[in-house]
């Protein structure tokens, strides 16, 4: 009696994580746990198709949902340099050019010489420290926004929101890429999700959930769905 | 390349650095921006929120302890606005009402499904659901959060999140059946 209590409580338990797992948000174990389960329950395994289905529209909907304009940036900007806490971060910072004339004036010329010197080329070592840091913001990897779209502007074809498997190696879906012939246009953007192109030109509709359903199956794709016209 | 994390960029900005501060406005102003317009409703009083969210993140950064991510912080801060400004607003209530304004302006279930797919109808499903069913779906598939980080963002203990989740999911399945989709759960 108490085995057959544990085993529906256990159920319920995995029943409750198919979420998280769709998401890949799991920890390794519960993922291990989740997936076993799949394997034998068909169910369950029901169950999370579902669960992917709204995962992919979760996603599409709240990606249709645009991004703020230019105005919350720059009110930000402003209730900052009107923010009380800002004038007084900046009183209680420390005052290199106050400090300096303090000590310069108390120096003999010769040894005011060389403290210039030391003085020019520290300013041009922390020149090159603060341009190395905003190059590398610039330039980073996940440095852009979501509405922000890469060079290959979205224009025509049959497109798909996909993410890959937290596991995959760049290696795995670049082969993917190439098998498929499919290409990243843009990403990734909420939660990792990537825009690809499955077609250049406009697909059947049974076509495209073909080729869908086929990636879907790959290990290497979390999840996918058709991308949402807008 | 190396980007600096958003723990390094709290800390910057604890520090005063107008520019960290605008880096991690840019990386996380998007998903915060979509999670508070799921709440209020109204995109313009959503950009008003989310510049308060991150003026807070100014005003708090040197209080962070890296307990959680950034971004499940920002999340939980615009949470704690979002439902202010909710209950400020004369005459309304934090109800369902509110937040399906955004999606709701068009057709019921019944009749995106006569026009369109199984997809159509799962969307305009979605905006029907209940203010907390609808934020804790979001905050699991769309900001990707752990038992752990909605329990946070939301405070609740962590059962009460996977409960709650459960239900968000059988609401969701009893709306589509009533649109006629039939999905085999529940």
């Amino acid at each position: 009696m108490n085995m057959i209590r544990n085993k529906a409580s256990e159920r319920q338990e995995i029943e409750a994580l198919l979420p998280w797992h769709a998401a890949g948000t799991l920890s390794r174990r519960d993922a291990h746990k989740v997936e076993q389960a799949l394997q034998s329950d068909a169910d369950l395994a029901i169950q999370y198709a579902t669960v992917r289905q709204d995962l992919v529209e979760t996603i599409g909907l709240n990606e249709s949902l645009g991004a703020p304009s230019a105005r919350a940036m720059q009110k930000l900007m402003a209730d900052i340099e009107a923010d009380a806490s800002t004038a007084r971060r900046a009183r209680s910072s420390f005052n290199l050019g106050e400090w300096l004339s303090e000590k310069l004036s108390s120096f003999s010329p010769r040894t005011l010489a060389w403290s210039a010197t030391a003085a020019a080329l520290a300013v041009v070592l922390q020149a090159g420290l603060l341009a190395g840091m905003f190059v590398s913001e610039r330039q980073g990897g996940d440095f852009h926004t979501a509405s922000v779209q890469t060079d290959q502007a979205i224009k025509g074809g049959t497109y798909a929101l996909i993410r890959f498997a937290p596991e995959a190696t760049t290696g795995d879906v670049n082969k993917l890429l190439e098998n498929y012939k499919i290409a990243i246009v843009d990403g990734p953007s909420g939660g990792g999700v990537y825009t690809v192109r499955l077609a250049v030109t406009g697909m059947p509709k049974e076509e495209l959930a073909r080729t869908v359903k086929k990636l879907q199956d790959e290990s290497v794709v979390r999840f996918i769905g058709p991308k949402p016209t807008e | 390349m190396q980007t600096t994390s958003d723990e390094a960029l709290i800390g910057r900005i604890a520090a005063g650095d107008k520019l960290a501060m605008q880096v991690l406005f840019a990386r996380h102003h998007v998903r915060v921006y979509r999670f508070v317009l799921r709440l209020v409703g109204e995109p313009s009083r959503a950009e008003d929120l989310i510049s308060e969210v991150f003026l807070d993140v100014w005003r708090q950064a040197d209080r962070f302890e890296a307990r959680s991510q950034v971004s499940t912080w920002l999340l939980a801060i615009a949470r704690y606005k979002a439902l202010s400004a909710l209950r400020k607003r004369p005459d309304e209530e934090l109800d369902d009402e509110t937040a399906q304004a955004i999606e709701d302006q068009s057709d019921d279930p019944e009749v995106a499904m006569q026009k369109k797919d199984t997809s159509d109808v799962l969307r305009k499903c979605l905006t029907k659901l209940s203010a907390e069913h609808r934020e804790i779906i979001d905050l699991v598939y769309y900001h990707e959060k752990s038992v752990e980080e909605v329990a946070k963002i939301v405070g609740v203990p962590e059962n009460t999140v996977k409960t709650r989740m459960f239900y968000a999911r059988k609401r969701l399945g009893e709306l589509l059946k009533a649109a006629g989709v039939e999905r085999g759960w529940p």
